[in-house]
């Protein structure tokens, strides 16, 4: 068979690394080809983002890269790669900046970019789009680019299911056709991998329905390695109840930081100091890991709200501070049924970003030869624990250099397409679309429901060997259970087939989480063992997944060390 | 106590069919939205209905529109009551399945990539 489409550089998902990715190819000379699964630019993380962006433009107050480096490796507690991490705060502020040349509307005051503190940032370092629109504005932003790049082509709706690996290297990429339910081959001399991250892997959760895990199950399928798994980020004051639609579940974080939420138990007492962490009454300084530490507690010794959370309460606030704090939200709330003066609302811990993922280099390339990363899906430069504000700089700068080094690395390649790498891949999408159509009765997505729900138990915030070794089993199981192709299919729009692929990606990216919090006993940023509550320095170093056949295998890596010296503030301005 | 239900009626079908439709009874949750409802009818009774979302609560990817009791809504806003609703495709889109109208911008679809003759109405 020919196939369907060639190109130079394939790059999958088009969150903001994505683009940016596809972008950047483009612009160095690249023939480019970028799709998703869902509609370009909506389909994930970015899109739903609103808040803020770190960078040291040092536009607010006297900044320098070095110091955004220092505060990301201190959150990172002692495991970063950094070398990322230098990278990362290095170039954020060219991206910054390129995206303000685009009219990406950052938010000024007085003729300069405004920006704000952020928890773990020693300085005014965050800039952002009003109100609550940066997300928006990046994905808006990127879009336009992407349609004004001359030699770039886009697609929605295409399900990359298998990166195609020929005599060592990269030469495409199979996916599913979502309309027709039929296999597309891409042949291509560099893939980037722009899937995003992973936190659809547990039961309460910020993610979109395309952020079960892709990136990492292509990677490891593809022969590349994964970094760090197990720390996934979560995020203290999710919404849990009552139900509120059309706000973003994060959203209360910037309310409580500005205004001093209470945070309360069934019995309205203020607990998050009875862990360790002296909270003044107004003030919101914990940590995110002992907030959410704290919470899970309470509701474990059956002080919990109702739906399993803890109280968030305003009601100690004036009313008319709350409607200058909260602006055009409160009649979003109002709508929603909640009145803050009233009465708190119901929050808990919720899966958020995920600091693991693949292992690249500086030049955001897997150990496959032609297999690039961006984004979210890379591991490494956040260590265990993300600083606020990190995550859409990583997908800039690393979506910038993915694209452009992915398009340097094809000058010295032809492509390496065979119809026997690719075989297998289009034989699983066959076999599937051959199976009866129509099944009704619950399907693969009550299967998801049961794995969202092993993670919140055993490898969420609290973890200990017998739970790790529970839920290893039952992932296992599931593995097995679902076959080796999809067991429903619709030839239009082909939405039992994705979600067939969509479990098996969820269950080989939940292993890894599972196996390498196995591996790491000890406990540090977002990785908490119950079995083991104290952080060993015999442990500072990397974990490395890989899979071999069917099996996950976890290694000790060395960290990338990259020595550097703090700038002084006056001399850098 | 007998639960508080849900009913949906939903038009099932794929492009020149004769639109069919299917009742559902799903458990009422106070303040629940469409999506909530389609969410839970995919995974506990037909999880051959096809359905378009993605952000699911942030309301900011624009994916889920419907039609319900005939107007245009975004089903992840769109607040569900105790009385029955009539949900289905938007009618100004060419029709893939069940809910799933063709909504992808021309440039970006993936047939122009496959160099497939123009799928439009
Ligand atoms: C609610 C929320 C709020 C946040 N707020 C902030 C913030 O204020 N500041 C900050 O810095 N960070 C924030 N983050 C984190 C940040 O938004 C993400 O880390 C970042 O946007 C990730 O970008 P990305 O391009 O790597 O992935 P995404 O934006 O998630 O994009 C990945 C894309 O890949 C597609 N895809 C997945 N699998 C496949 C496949 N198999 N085939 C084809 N396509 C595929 C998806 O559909 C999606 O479009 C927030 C995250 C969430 C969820
Ligand atoms: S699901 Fe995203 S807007 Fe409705």
């Amino acid at each position: 068979m020919t196939v369907d489409v060639t190109t130079d550089v394939l790059v999958v998902g088009s969150g903001a690394a994505g683009m940016y990715a596809a972008v950047s190819a483009a612009r160095n000379g690249a023939d480019t080809v970028l799709v998703d699964k869902s509609l370009i630019g909506r389909g994930g993380a970015t899109i739903m983002a609103q808040m803020t962006v770190a960078a040291a433009v040092g536009e607010q107050e006297p900044d320098h890269w070095t110091h955004h480096l220092q505060d990301t490796l201190e959150s990172g507690r002692g495991l970063c790669n950094e070398e990322l991490a230098a990278i990362l705060c290095e170039e954020a502020p060219l991206r910054i900046r390129e995206l303000d040349e685009w009219k990406i509307g950052w938010a000024r005051e007085d003729g300069h970019m405004k920006q704000v503190m952020a928890p773990g940032h020693g300085r005014e370092r965050c800039v952002y789009v009003d109100f609550l629109n940066t997300g928006p504005a990046v994905a808006r932003t990127l879009r336009t680019q992407i349609g004004r790049a001359g030699n770039l082509r886009r697609a929605s709706e295409l399900t990359i299911t298998s990166i195609v690996v020929n005599d060592g290297q990269v030469a495409g990429a199979v996916g599913l056709n979502m309309e027709t339910g039929a296999a597309v081959t891409i042949q291509a001399k560099a893939v980037v991998l722009a899937a995003g991250g992973l936190t659809r892997l547990y039961q309460r959760n910020s993610a979109s329905v395309n952020m079960g895990g892709d990136a990492y199950a292509l990677a490891l399928r593809a022969g590349a390695e994964l970094i760090d798994m197990e720390f996934v980020q979560f995020f203290p004051i999710g919404h849990l109840a009552p139900r509120l639609v059309g706000m973003d579940p994060i959203m209360w974080d910037p309310f409580r930081y500005k205004l001093g939420g209470r945070l309360l138990n069934s019995e309205g007492d203020e607990f998050v100091q009875n862990y360790g962490h002296a909270e003044t009454s107004n003030k919101y300084t914990a940590p995110r890991d002992v907030a959410s530490f704290a919470i899970l507690q309470e509701v474990a010794a059956g002080r919990g709200s109702p739906a399993g959370g803890a109280y968030l309460s305003f009601e100690h606030i004036p009313e008319a501070d709350l409607r200058a704090a909260f602006g055009p939200v409160i009649d979003r709330l109002a709508a929603n049924d909640i009145d803050l003066t009233k009465r708190g609302i119901e929050v808990s811990p919720i899966a958020h970003y995920h600091m693991g993922g693949v292992r690249v280099d500086g030049h955001m390339e897997t150990g496959v030869p032609g297999l690039f990363a961006a984004g979210e899906a890379v591991g490494g430069a956040n260590g265990a624990n993300r600083l606020s504000g990190n995550a859409l700089s990583e997908a800039f700068v690393f979506g910038e250099r993915a694209g452009r080094f992915a398009a340097e690395a094809i000058g010295n390649r032809v492509g390496s397409w065979s119809n026997e790498a690719a075989r297998s891949a289009i034989d699983e999408i066959m076999a599937g679309r051959h199976v009866a159509t129509r099944q009704s009765g619950p399907g693969l997505a009550s299967m998801l429901v049961t794995l969202q729900k092993i993670m919140w138990q055993d490898v969420g915030l609290l973890r200990t060997a017998n739970g790790l070794a529970n839920a290893r089993a039952l992932v296992q199981n599931m593995r097995w259970d679902i076959g080796d192709y999809p067991g429903a299919s619709d030839h239009r729009f082909a939405l039992s087939m994705q979600e067939w692929f969509d479990l098996r990606n969820s269950l080989i990216a939940a292993e890894a989480i599972i196996a390498s919090a196995q591996t790491r006993t000890e406990s540090r940023g977002a990785h908490q063992r119950g079995d083991f509550p104290r952080t060993d320095v015999d442990q500072t170093h990397n974990l490395i997944t890989r899979l071999d056949g069917e099996g996950l295998s976890v290694m000790e890596a060395p960290l990338v060390s990259k020595p550097f010296n703090l700038i002084p503030l006056e001399a850098a301005e | 106590m007998t639960e508080r239900l849900a009913r949906l009626k939903i038009q099932r079908g794929g492009p020149g069919e004769a639109p069919a439709y299917d009742d559902f009874e799903v458990p009422y949750r106070e303040g629940m939205s469409v999506l909530d409802a389609l969410i839970w009818i995919r995974t506990n009774k037909d999880s051959s209905l096809a359905i378009r979302y993605s952000c699911t609560n942030a309301n900011t990817c624009k994916e889920c529109m419907v039609r319900v009791d005939e107007k245009t809504v975004y089903a992840c806003t769109k607040r569900l009551g105790t009385t029955p609703v009539l949900v289905g495709p938007l009618t100004n889109k060419r029709l893939l399945r069940d809910l799933v109208t063709d909504i992808v911008p021309p440039r970006e679809k993936l047939s122009l990539l496959l160099g497939e003759p123009n799928s439009e109405e």
